[in-house]
């Protein structure tokens, strides 16, 4: 059974706008919500949040050894000293990329992922071949994103299956010496601090 | 519950795919089905166990033919309507039809920044000692439970290392159904990828689930 | 939100789709010289018509009447329904499970739609289904409410998952009360459901 024709599935998507809008009208008629609110909370996810502050707290881990001490001791409290907390990463724990070890972060239940650094998941990570491959074949999935480690490298996935949130402190790229912390961050990517990717090379 | 959203080590999804430069939402309903969802927490009617169960409670193959926000959608229209918040005419319509249930509180807009930057913590206080330390060996019950868990199918029955004591956390078994937070100690919880996936497994694989005490038993 | 299509939509194109790629496959394939269209009339009439649920109720019946075929039937099914004619396809190895007032055996096969063709022919929809593969290992007596049976809760249920080439055929109870009876006659009280167990067979009264 192949897919719909084109339109068809235009239809569903427009039959899911006028649910979603006649949901909002009901509950905003209700005072359940004020739509004023409503934007904040898409504003500051869409445009606010997101790994730019993951690759900050990354940053400082590679310039600040101390800083990184107390990352991978005590991430929530690390992570809220750059401003960074709150829904969704109230409990984070720091997970160090090594030579030997590489980290890589799922949820296979569901989409729990690290907001205050990371932003709202893609796609891709709520998707059911990442939920339903990272804990069975995590190589083939690196494979994915274009990635082959070392046959011998130790491959910890996590799977996020409570309130505690996985960040993937990724290895720092070598060339990078002397480099202030807002040079670094640019290296840092989203991926890499997941486990599906690794850093920009300088 | 034993559904589709349990996906650890299901074959036949094919290949991951990630797309360049993915906008956060990607379409304008999404955003608002988003903020809906986020919103209505706050009246305290649901507890975020209940809205991942709700997500998750329905036919397997329609979880896996809709698309996340369509889930969190419908998991929210469920909701709405098990509390007699809004009922099925009213979504309909697209308008209320009667007064609305009276509800402790809603989300202000000044009030978005600080609710957000709070968010949710579950850790616990408790004078009660965790059973497990690292370094133990337990193994994960064999448990089916119709109601929500957050133990994954294939780590049930599989033998472990506590790698660390997470903390003491609300219990989503207990939680999603009304019964009380229920807090038990929570701990991460390491399985060699070969003792969950065969003789044939990866070598080089560890795999840790985040695992509440009642799910694990000494091996 | 659930993924509906307009009433027509599903009836009018998927249908016809359906119809259209069955229709061009076949003939592909017989311009090709793979099928020969009579043989694919015969294979239609053959479980369509001919082989059926009539088939095991005689053995059922049999069964009952014949403490010997009985005894035979139980040691080796294949041979004992062989020696009435059915066999074959789905159907070279044929083990029948005994009900008693303690036992009640079910049939499923989770992983797919196993059953013994050859002396119940195909299986219907719900057999095939994924709440009947799902349910009937985890909760076989939900299972047996959905069709109205309702057992003394001491009986024990074994459920048979059929992921070989094992097929299984579940002898039911003689109903009371059919004493004497032609195995014609008997045969007419095997439904299909009581093969599979998910029935019971029915009782004298009910036949008209």
């Amino acid at each position: 059974m192949t897919g719909h024709d084109h339109h068809h599935d235009h239809s569903e998507l427009t039959e899911t706008q006028l649910r979603v809008r006649a949901l909002e009208t009901v509950l905003t008629e209700k005072g359940y919500v004020d739509p004023a609110a409503l934007d904040l909370l898409i504003e500051t996810y869409e445009k606010k949040v997101g790994p730019r502050n993951g690759a900050r707290v990354v940053a400082k881990a590679w310039a600040d050894p101390a800083y990184r001490a107390r990352l991978v001791k005590d991430a929530t409290s690390a992570i809220a000293e750059l401003g960074y907390a709150g829904r969704q990463g109230e409990h984070i724990v720091a997970l160090e990329n090594t030579p030997n070890r590489h980290n890589m972060v799922v949820c296979t239940l569901c989409s729990c992922y690290p907001w205050p650094v990371l932003g709202l998941p893609p796609v891709w990570y709520k998707s059911a071949p990442y939920r339903s491959r990272a804990v069975s074949d995590p190589r083939g999935v690196l494979k994915d994103f274009g990635i082959t480690l070392p046959a011998g490298t130790e491959i910890r996935v996590w799977d996020s299956t409570s309130e505690n949130r996985y960040l993937v402190i990724p290895m720092r790229p070598a060339g990078t010496e002397g480099w202030i912390e807002e040079r670094l961050a640019e290296l840092v990517t989203r991926d890499s601090m997941i486990g599906t990717g690794l850093p920009k090379q300088p | 519950m034993n559904g589709a959203q349990d996906m650890g080590g299901v074959h036949g999804f094919g290949p991951v795919e990630p797309e360049p430069n993915e906008p956060v939402f990607h379409a304008g309903w999404e955003k608002r089905a988003f903020a809906l969802t986020l919103a209505m927490a706050m009246p305290g009617q649901w507890n975020i166990d209940m809205s991942r169960f709700a997500r998750e409670n329905r036919d397997p193959g329609e979880y896996l033919s809709m698309s996340y926000y369509q889930i969190w959608f419908a998991a929210l229209e469920t909701m709405l309507k098990e509390r007699d918040l809004v009922s099925d005419d009213e979504t309909v319509a697209g308008h209320a039809l009667r007064e609305p249930k009276p509800v402790a509180r809603i989300l202000s807009p000044g009030a978005v920044a600080q609710v957000l930057y709070r968010g949710g913590p579950t850790e616990r206080e408790t004078n009660t000692t965790p059973a497990f330390k690292p370094g133990d060996h337990v193994r994960a019950k064999n448990i089916n439970p119709r109601t929500h868990t957050r133990l994954p199918r294939y780590v049930r029955g599989h033998a472990g290392t506590i790698e660390r004591v997470i903390g003491f956390h609300v219990f989503p078994d207990s939680n999603a159904q009304g019964a009380g937070e229920n807090p038990q100690w929570l701990y991460t919880v390491c399985f060699d990828g070969r003792e969950l996936w065969g003789a044939d497994g990866d070598p080089t694989l560890t795999v840790s689930v985040d695992a509440w005490e009642p799910y694990l038993v000494p091996a | 939100m659930t993924h509906d299509h307009d009433h027509h939509h599903d009836h009018g194109s998927e249908l016809s789709e359906m119809q259209l790629r069955t229709r061009a496959l076949e003939t592909i394939l017989l311009e090709k010289g793979y099928i020969e269209p009579a043989a694919i009339d015969v294979l239609i009439e053959t479980y369509e018509k001919k082989i059926g649920p009539r088939n095991g109720a005689q053995v059922v019946a049999k069964a009952w009447v014949d403490p010997q075929f009985r005894q035979w039937l139980f040691e080796d099914g294949t041979a004992a329904i062989g020696s009435l004619g059915f066999g074959g396809r789905s159907g070279n190895h044929l083990v029948a499970l005994e009900n008693t007032p303690s036992v009640h055996n079910m049939v499923v096969c989770t992983l797919c739609s196993c059953y013994p063709w050859a002396v119940l022919g195909l299986p219907p929809l719900w057999y095939k289904s994924a709440p009947y593969r799902s349910r009937t290992v985890a909760d076989p007596r939900s299972v047996l409410a959905d069709f109205g049976v309702s057992l003394p809760k001491d009986t024990e249920i074994r459920v048979w998952d059929s992921t070989a080439e094992l097929r299984y055929l579940v002898v039911p109870l003689r109903p009371a009360g059919a004493e004497g009876w032609s195995e014609e006659k008997l045969a007419e009280l095997v439904t299909r459901d009581s093969m599979i167990g998910t029935g019971l067979p029915k009782n004298p009264e009910d036949l008209a």
